[in-house]
């Protein structure tokens, strides 16, 4: 069970995310409308992981997105999933550029998502757990937008293939589930791409993090 | 100043030459005046020229009277705050004066005189004053009230009494007859002692008719000169007004811009937010469903199928009227988005030293999109290059395709309403597109404000 501090302006919405997690067996001690009473609940509560949508009042701009990355600079670490009703890949980078690597627990998720529940609720989780979770959607956009990149055109079709599978977080076994391939091709990908991508070959969180650092800096 | 506006160019055609009263006879009493005395004097144009100049004359003094008396009544009561306005209310009153006088001048110049002011509406009395004392036609017409006061009153008196005269003298006969011998006084101290010797009187009586008729014509062509060169709308006239249209596209431009956000928001907070509920919601009884085997719960998996695709379409659907990125982020990042999902390949170069004005900023963005639909659906390119710099003051910004050119800016509706909304912005939109290519769109934005 975790505890959730939930940011939402749309009453109906918040109404729906609170009994989305509650059924998932999670208690939401906290369900605010705006950016201000989010830091408040945070500061407050203590959550075990917190859940804001990107828009809200006053100005109905990035303000749930700020409110988090300002309280990730005062508790690093503090696990976020933000909710945004746009694919855009700024949003995202702005979001992975404000946390420092080994902070983990960050997810990007895009709104429609949440009627995929059990998908929705185990990416909570892993957020909570300290992974990263980016939407499949908003990966595939970064991978394009990194295919111009020069280091990237290095990589085979399989290969951006896996890479985009390891940006969202997924692990070799399930990576090889997905693309009908076993596991030990998935490794050897993987070994390609670190080499081609002059990452460091390190498992688990940080290699997804490892992957988003160099596609933000491809970015930058 | 631009004649064809206020319609005398139609006329210039027709201008001088002898064949000039042929259909119609002469249109205004210069033309008249051009042509042979004897025609003239033989038309009804020394009719109208009188009516013209004594209508001023009686016109001028009351006018001037009443100028008088609201001056004099200015001064006396400017210890009191009042005097102010009413010597306010004295300077515009060149403008129903010379209102009249346009119409007045109908009856030896056909040709109508435009209204030099801007149109007002809804501005309220001291909205009228303020935009009136402002423009420069308003002094204009209260200098034409003081010449038509003081010069055609005089000019049109003095013709009064010498037509006057004349019609006497050619009468002479008559009145004598009718009055009694020996106490009409023709000259100065000859009485005439008989209605034939008045006779002598007559003659040259019509000789002054004649002469008045003439000087009627001459004097009537004066006045309608002068009157002219100050009630018609001037250059500067023009211009503020071309400045004022410009303000008023430059509004609307700036209320469609806001009405597009607020539908976008109205669907953002409406539309968009309902249908994740109801996807949320099918997603919450698909849960529940878990070990349901029953045809219901596909139907349930169906209809959140459904509603994501509402919602992809809906989310295309607000992109288009209105990127929040654009508004979060400025022109490089939303423009980065659309080169994203674009087909074709765009490389895109955008560094600005800080945000643009919103009017340009979305401009320049519904530009880079326009560009990129249309190199993607017309010109077979495989490679968008978008560069946006800032010059002095001023955003500009290329798109360059290497498709096959021939593009023409006329034909794309898309492109020509860009242009338009750039054209208020004081903008500038080029297409250069020979046909083999490349294709390059250049817009030219000032960000002074």
């Amino acid at each position: 069970m975790l505890r959730v501090v939930l940011a939402e302006d749309a009453v109906l919405l918040r109404a729906g995310l609170a009994e989305l997690l509650t059924s998932g067996g999670h208690e939401v001690i906290a369900a605010v409308g705006d950016a201000d009473a989010l830091v408040r609940a945070v500061d407050e509560g203590g959550p075990d992981v917190v859940v804001t949508d990107v828009r809200m009042p006053p100005d109905f701009k990035d303000e749930g997105l700020r409110a988090v990355l300002a309280l990730r600079e005062r508790q690093p670490g503090l696990p976020v999933v933000v909710l945004s009703q746009y694919v855009a890949t700024v949003y995202a980078t702005q979001l992975l550029s404000g946390s420092r690597e080994d902070s983990g627990g960050l997810g990007y998720l895009l709104k429609d998502r949440v009627g995929e529940v059990s998908e929705f609720l185990d990416a909570l989780s892993r957020v909570a757990a300290g992974e990263t979770v980016i939407d499949p959607e908003v990966v595939r956009m970064l991978l394009v937008q990194q295919a111009e990149a020069q280091t990237l055109r290095r990589l085979t079709a399989r290969e951006r293939e896996v890479l985009g599978l390891m940006a969202e977080g997924l692990n070799n076994q399930t990576i090889a589930r997905r693309l009908c391939v076993t596991e030990s091709s998935v490794v050897k990908h993987a070994g390609n791409i670190f080499m081609k991508l002059d990452l460091d070959p390190a498992e688990g969180n940080r290699r997804v993090l490892a992957v988003l650092a160099h596609l933000r800096d491809g970015l930058a | 100043m631009p004649d064809g506006r206020n319609g005398r160019s139609g006329r210039s055609g027709r201008n001088g030459g002898p064949e000039s009263g042929r259909a119609g006879g002469p249109e205004s009493v210069r033309e008249a005046l051009e042509g042979p005395y004897a025609q003239f004097l033989l038309s009804a144009w020394p009719l109208r020229c009188w009516a013209y100049v004594f209508s001023g004359a009686v016109f001028g003094y009351a006018v001037l009277v009443l100028l008088f008396i609201l001056t004099l009544a200015g001064v006396a009561l400017s210890v009191f705050g009042i005097g102010i306005a009413v010597l306010a209310g004295t300077s515009v009153l060149g403008v129903p004066v010379a209102a009249v006088e346009r119409r007045r001048l109908r009856l030896v110049d056909p040709v109508p005189l435009a209204d030099p002011h801007r149109r007002l509406s809804g501005v309220g009395v001291r909205g009228w004053f303020r935009a009136r004392l402002k423009e420069r036609a308003t002094w204009r017409e209260l200098g034409h009230t003081a010449v038509l006061g003081v010069l055609f009153t005089l000019t049109g008196s003095g013709l009064a009494l010498l037509l006057a005269l004349s019609l006497g003298f050619t009468a002479a006969p008559l009145v004598v007859w009718a009055v009694a011998p020996d106490t009409v006084m023709l000259l100065p101290g000859v009485a005439a002692a008989s209605p034939a010797a008045a006779l002598p009187a007559t003659p040259a009586g019509l000789v002054g008719v004649l002469l008045c008729a003439l000087a009627g014509g001459r004097l009537a062509g004066i006045q309608t000169r002068i009157a002219r060169s100050l009630l018609s709308p001037r250059d500067e006239d023009l211009s503020n007004r071309v400045i004022e249209l410009t303000r008023s596209r430059a509004r609307l431009i700036d209320a469609f811009e806001a009405e597009r956000r607020r539908i976008e928001r109205d669907l953002h907070d409406g539309a968009q937010q309902q249908l994740v509920a109801l996807s949320m919601t099918l997603g919450l009884a698909e849960m529940r469903l878990e070990d349901d085997d029953s045809r219901a719960k596909e139907l349930i998996v169906r209809a959140r199928g459904e509603a994501r695709l509402a919602l992809e379409q809906l989310r295309r659907l607000v992109r288009d009227i209105h990127p929040q990125v654009l508004t979060d982020h400025g022109l490089a990042a939303a423009v980065a988005e659309v080169a994203l999902r674009n087909p074709i390949p765009v490389t895109v170069d955008i560094d600005l030293p800080r945000r643009l004005p919103g009017p340009v900023e979305s401009m320049a963005y519904f530009t880079v999109t326009e560009a990129l639909t249309n190199a993607s659906k017309h010109s077979g390119a495989s490679r968008i290059a978008v560069v946006g710099r800032f010059a002095g003051e001023r955003l500009d910004l290329t798109i360059t395709d290497d498709g096959r050119g021939g593009a023409a800016p006329a034909a794309g509706g898309g492109l020509q309403g860009l242009a338009d909304r750039m054209a208020i912005l004081r903008g500038r939109l080029t297409v250069s597109s020979p046909p083999g290519g490349p294709t390059e769109l250049r817009v030219e934005v000032p960000c002074s404000g």
